[in-house]
């Protein structure tokens, strides 16, 4: 049977292929992340994943919605993905449960599920996270190399799923406070930023091993880009206002605050970039209102950073943006074809 | 060269003109039976003048343009008319027209070529015509724009308040499949310069540019070669392959780099756009007095054998398939491209033609195997018309039907293909919650329509067609709208009149009285005589006033106005003859729609 009405040919394309490349993007990050971190993420992503199926389908048999179609779409799984990635990878299983359902069933399906929801439902799930459960939020792993002791799978496995660490080892042996959160509580104690810098647990850029996902997540971003599923404006807008307002602090004042490139490199920033604020659902629709959406995310995070008592900006940043985006399209709606101030001679040529 | 310009958005569907360009345009053979709208173009249906019955020769007049967007219609070969009635025809309305069928006596014998067709047929010296006459002449052999929109040409050509510094003419074609106009651009190259230039003529126009996209390279280097054979100094333009740039604003947009103000025509800003099927036709018509008879049809898509045909206007969809050789697979054809063709309904054996068919078969499964059947049934009985570039015969294998939708993720892959920078997703949104003044607002009635934010949307939806449902909501608003203050004034009227009559009955009677009392001169010492002349002056004044506040219309007029209006009459007089006349011989109708 042929379709039934114009245009009669597509091109072949589906929101689930383009969620799926969106998840292939990320594997660089999550490989560098194991190299440097252990296997636990691979075991935090897996209790994501099958959370946000679950919760999906459930969600969708109590809204009276076809499951299997809407399942396919793979949107459940990128934001359980996400979720996973930006809490610690050592973390109970239970807050990766309790986080990834709370994004799924709350943040995306109580507005009306894919497309309707105004708020990114992986980071309204990390700030659910944090605010509730503060202590199990910063047991960061140490990378390799650097803690006393490290963990091998099982007993990773172990304390995600029963909570028991081996004998003689202390929570503290293994884990860190995040390279950002060490910067902040050091310069509460009114170190220089270059004299925390020197630390064991920073890199080049910044946290050590950190650094080094993040960059993994650029690639993965620079491949979003080249495959036309993102557009140049949000992570240029983003990574630019943060680097012009981290280098401006920096410029002034070096001893408190780092540099541009310390920011770009640690927390969420590229994960941020790429993969949470290009959320098409709760981002802009225009291009202009994508460069104030991540100009204004940017700012934001850097503010929450140098200022505020959060160690890293970026949920509360995308959150507070997403609440602006109605307005932001309303006032950045491009020109209709023929309704141009004045229809210009002054195109791109071509020779 | 030429500095080009862009308009936003576009697409690259595959181009699929390969197949249809083998071979050159053959001409199809003289078909059995002949159906020919009176309505093949915009406006105005032509009104029949002949009556069943009648002999009629090729190019005879048989349908008359009436009104002033209308054109004429003609009997594409000699025959008898068997039938003038409501046939199905090819519109998304799927309603029938009124049609005149024609049975062939395969001699093709022309009208007696009394017109300039003879005296005028080696050179013809249009430059020394009268251009009105020269418009008259396209509008009475049935010009009109070929490239879909079928828009009387003679009042594209009319001069307007602004002088016309650029006429462009479209051999853009980037509707996938469709290829007549390149074949007819590559082997009749003269014919259409030449037709540009009195088009050319007509309009008083600069310069002349032909845009054609660069996947045409012969047709470009045909109609190089005739605008040098002719000693023209128009410009042959490759312009860059992309869908929608055959669309009027967007290749006006890429060759001058203006862009037609929303709401306006291109001549509001100096610019004419012909399609060259148009032009080429405008030739025949001047040239050698040669009505629109045929145009050039592609037969494509799941066929055998892909060609371009120059087929008899009226001629029956399934006779151009049986030429084309459709596969059995075939489901449906489309007429226009697969960006924004129309589905033709099916007929099943003699039943009612019927749109639902197609529909039936994919939601009912024991309506399958009825479905996949149709092949085998005749094909649709639809005539092909001035409107009818092409022809696909469709199949699951060719256009599968798309995936059923997903919600819209705002992903903006439709803005960025909107050749109008429309945002469709919010379009989308406001016509699915039904907020049509939303839709509106956004610009909804700059939507052309070309489905590029349909082809591209990942979530398949079919965008389309919640835009045109949108509009057509709102035309429906608007126009119930106008019919109720419609009749809130004629109600207002009504009241207004009944007041009016209230009051002359008032002054009349006061009048009688005051002569009866005048009449009684003896009374004039009467103490209330006073106030009776106080009322009668009253009176005075109000029939004063309503004399000056209601002239007749009729009052005060020019001798010219009272030219026209002697004319109206006489016009009057003469429709309500033939009227008479053609209440004396109902049998020609109503043998018609008894078919």
């Amino acid at each position: 049977m042929s379709a039934l009405f114009s245009p009669f040919i597509s091109k072949p394309d589906t929101v689930s292929a383009i969620m799926l490349r969106v998840l292939l993007a990320l594997l660089p990050g999550i490989a560098l992340y194991v190299w440097h971190f252990g296997p636990a993420i691979l075991v935090s992503i897996a209790l994501a994943s099958l959370t946000a199926l679950g919760t999906e389908a459930l969600m969708l048999r109590l809204r009276n919605r076809p499951v299997r179609h809407f399942l396919g779409d793979n949107s459940a799984l990128l934001t359980g993905w996400l979720l996973a990635l930006s809490i610690p990878p050592l973390a109970p299983w239970w807050l990766v449960v309790v986080g990834t359902a709370f994004a799924i069933a709350i943040a995306k399906h109580l507005y009306g599920g894919l497309g309707n929801n105004p708020f990114n439902p992986a980071m309204i799930g990390y700030a659910v996270l944090i605010i509730s459960f503060p202590a199990q939020m910063t047991h960061w792993l140490t990378p390799h190399g650097l803690g006393p002791v490290e963990l091998g799978l099982l007993d990773q496995l172990k304390y995600m799923f029963v909570g028991a660490l081996p004998p003689n080892v202390t929570l503290d042996a293994v884990t860190m406070a995040t390279p950002l959160d060490t910067l902040k509580t050091r310069l509460h104690l009114d170190e220089p930023v270059g004299q925390i810098l020197e630390m064991p647990i920073y890199g080049r850029l910044a946290g050590h091993g950190s650094e080094m996902v993040s960059l993994g997540f650029l690639l993965g971003g620079l491949y979003l880009l080249a495959a036309r599923i993102i557009t140049w404006h949000v992570p240029v807008a983003f990574l630019g206002t943060l680097f012009a307002a981290a280098g401006i602090f920096h410029l002034a004042d070096p001893t408190h605050y780092a540099a541009p490139l310390f920011h770009w490199f640690s927390g969420a920033a590229m994960l941020g970039a790429f993969f949470i604020l290009t959320d098409p659902v709760t981002g802009p629709t225009t291009n202009k209102g994508k460069l104030i959406f991540a100009a204004g995310a940017g700012l934001l995070t850097y503010l929450i950073r140098a200022f505020g008592s959060f160690p890293d900006g970026m949920a509360f940043a995308t959150l507070l943006m997403n609440i602006c985006v109605p307005l932001i399209v309303l006032y950045t709606q491009p020109p209709v074809f023929g309704k141009k101030a004045k229809a210009s001679g002054k195109g791109k040529g071509q020779p | 060269m030429r500095t080009l310009y862009q308009f936003h958005g576009g697409i690259h569907p595959p181009g699929n003109k390969e197949q249809s360009t083998q071979s050159g345009i053959a001409r199809a053979p003289l078909p059995s039976r002949l159906v020919i709208p009176f309505r093949q173009h915009a406006g105005e249906a032509a009104k029949p003048i002949v009556r069943v019955g009648d002999r009629v020769l090729k190019g005879q007049l048989i349908g008359m343009p009436v009104g002033f967007i209308s054109s004429a219609v003609h009997a594409s070969t000699s025959g008898t008319i068997t039938a003038i009635g409501a046939q199905p025809i090819a519109h998304p309305s799927g309603l029938p027209d009124l049609c005149a069928t024609l049975i062939p006596d395969g001699r093709e014998e022309w009208i007696p070529h009394a017109a300039p067709s003879t005296s005028l047929r080696t050179g013809f010296d249009y430059r020394n015509s009268d251009p009105a006459e020269l418009r008259r002449q396209l509008r009475m052999s049935g010009v009109v724009g070929l490239g879909g929109a079928v828009f009387p040409s003679d009042i594209k050509l009319r001069p307007g308040n602004r002088k016309i510094d650029t006429l462009i003419l479209n051999g853009a074609e980037c509707e996938p499949y469709i290829t007549c106009d390149d074949m007819l651009m590559r082997e009749r190259a003269a014919e259409i310069v030449q037709g540009a230039e009195m088009l050319r003529f007509m309009l008083e126009a600069g310069e002349v540019l032909i845009g054609i996209e660069d996947n045409k390279p012969q047709a470009i280097a045909a109609m190089r070669q005739a605008v040098a054979d002719n000693g023209f100094s128009f410009e042959v333009v490759a312009v860059p392959t992309i869908y929608p740039g055959g669309s009027a604003k967007q290749l006006i947009r890429v060759l001058t780099g203006l862009e037609v103000p929303s709401g306006k025509l291109p001549t509001d800003i100096g610019v004419q756009c012909f399609n060259v099927a148009t032009a080429y036709s405008a030739y025949r018509a001047l040239a050698h007095g040669e009505p629109v008879l045929s145009r050039i049809v592609t037969i494509t898509g799941n066929v055998r054998r892909a060609q371009n045909f120059e087929v008899l206007l009226g001629t029956p969809v399934r006779d151009l398939v049986a030429l084309g050789e459709a596969l059995p697979d075939t489901d449906r054809y489309l007429m226009g491209g697969p960006m924004m063709g129309l589905p033709l309904p099916l007929q099943h054996g003699g039943a009612e033609p019927s749109g639902a068919g197609g529909a039936a078969g994919q939601l009912l499964p024991q309506a399958a195997g009825f479905a996949s059947n149709v092949s085998q049934l005749p094909p649709t009985d639809i005539p092909l018309v001035k409107a009818s570039n092409c022809i696909i015969a469709a199949s699951g294998r060719l256009f599968p039907p798309a995936p059923p939708a997903l919600p819209c993720i705002r992903c903006m892959r439709c803005a960025e293909a909107c050749p109008a920078d429309l945002q469709p997703m919010d379009l989308f949104w406001f016509s699915q919650s039904k907020e049509f003044d939303k839709a509106q607002q956004f610009s909804l009635f700059d939507c052309i329509e070309c489905g590029a934010c349909s082809y591209v949307c990942p979530s398949h939806i079919p965008l389309v067609q919640y835009f045109q449902f949108a509009k057509s909501e709102i035309r429906a608003r608007e126009h119930d709208q106008q019919a109720a203050d419609h009749a809130r004034e004629r109600h207002e009227f009504r009241e207004y009149r009944f007041e009016r009559e209230k009051q002359e009955k008032a002054e009349k009677l006061a009048a009688r009285e005051q002569a009866a009392k005048q009449a009684q001169p003896a009374a004039s010492a009467n103490p209330a005589d006073a106030m009776q002349q106080k009322i009668q002056a009253a009176i005075a004044r109000a029939r004063e006033q309503a004399a000056a506040s209601q002239p007749k219309n009729t009052d005060h007029l020019t001798a010219q106005q009272q030219a026209e209006i002697a004319e109206i009459e006489a016009r009057r007089a003469h429709i309500h003859e033939l009227a008479k006349s053609a209440d004396e011989a109902p049998d020609n109708h109503s043998e018609g729609r008894s078919q």
